[in-house]
């Protein structure tokens, strides 16, 4: 028997970037500014997100977030201080989230009262890279507990991402960090992408990466208003 | 491992598709993968079987052909590869304004069926 050849010529995660679509167009309606962060586990993302979350209710920002978790509820809970609304995704064993499990979470929430919606992973630097979640701004975490060669180990997830954010600054000089190794890193795998470092204990850079995030939904909304189809 | 979720995502389509085309069995699914996609193909090769258990793709055959990371250099206005760790730099001249031409393609590109008809043809 002759097999019958069909062409598909069909992307594998045509699903997932269909229904981030329909988020990101959603979200751009409601003028909610969407970041994704991304990082190892132990990168400090849960702790960066707490203390930015806490400034900026503080400052009558609008903020929440949504927590995918492996396992335990201990990173809602604590984003939870911040006084913003935190809903969690329980991702029972997955190593990434899916546009499909954020948009079923969002049910009932909403998003026009919102100014940053916040988004954290699961900590993994390989599966998230491939999977859009309609967010507006990708953030890749590195801390400086890690080493500097992190970018060149993951080359796919550095380079999908729009802002690279060095944490744990505070303790660079205890664990011999390379800095300028580090950045050289950044830039070559990952040259598009704009470089922080903060330190959530001592608040170092934590105002710039705010206001960072502040300058960027002000763009995308005054671009959206611009022009409203995209 | 994301392979396997990425497996589910594949063995999906090639069975809506073969579904729809009257298929009984798909032989051999043709995948375009590339080198900056993030995904591994050993791993993504030990999840298909896992995944295509019990669907019309079970016992396929999954062909990956590679996709090397080529750029556009600006700066020499010429088509370049990138090679591991895909720094990215023109090798040549060593500039960073190149656009991505390929290299993070995720794609089926086609599949092998048996057809039903074909079966009773030939009892
Ligand atoms: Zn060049």
């Amino acid at each position: 028997m002759k097999p019958r050849i069909l062409e598909l010529r069909k992307a594998v995660l045509d699903k997932n970037d269909e229904i981030a679509r329909t988020l990101r167009a959603r979200f751009e309606a409601a003028g909610v500014f969407v970041v994704n962060l991304v990082s190892s586990p132990g990168a400090g993302k849960t702790a960066l997100l707490e203390e930015t979350m806490r400034r900026m209710v503080e400052r009558h920002w609008r903020v929440a977030a949504i927590v995918g978790d492996l396992a335990t509820e201990n990173d809602a809970r604590r984003l939870a201080r911040s006084g913003a609304p935190v809903r969690q995704i329980e991702t029972g064993g997955l190593c990434h989230l899916e546009a499909e499990l954020v948009a079923r979470r969002l049910e009932g929430w909403a998003l026009e009262e919102l100014d940053f919606l916040f988004i954290e992973n699961v900590g993994n630097l390989v599966c998230p890279s491939d999977y859009d979640l309609g967010e507006a701004l990708r953030v890749v975490l590195f801390s400086t507990t890690e080493g500097e060669d992190k970018p060149n180990k993951y080359p796919p997830m550095f380079y999908s991402a729009d802002v690279v954010v060095l944490t744990k600054m505070d303790l660079a000089a205890a664990t011999d960090f390379d800095y300028a190794g580090a950045v050289a890193n950044v830039r070559t795998v990952a040259p598009h992408a704009v470089l922080l470092e903060t330190s959530a204990r001592t608040g170092e850079g934590l105002d710039r990466w705010i206001e960072f995030l502040v300058a960027r939904h002000w763009e995308a909304a005054t671009a959206t208003s611009a022009a409203p189809a995209r | 491992m994301h392979e396997l979720s990425i497996a589910c995502n594949l063995v999906e389509i090639v069975e809506e598709a073969a579904r729809a085309a009257g298929a009984v069995r798909v032989t051999r699914v043709r995948l375009r993968l590339g080198d900056l996609a993030g995904v591994m193909e050993d791993a993504l090769r030990f999840s298909f079987p896992v995944a295509a258990q019990g669907t019309l793709a079970e016992g396929a055959e999954l062909a990956i052909e590679r996709v090397p990371v080529r750029v556009f250099c600006t700066q020499c206005n010429a088509d370049r590869t990138l090679t591991p760790p895909f720094v990215y730099r023109c090798p040549e001249c060593g500039a960073s304004r190149l656009q991505l031409l390929q290299g993070r393609e995720l794609q089926v590109e086609s599949i092998e069926i048996e057809e039903n008809h074909n079966e009773t043809a030939h009892p």
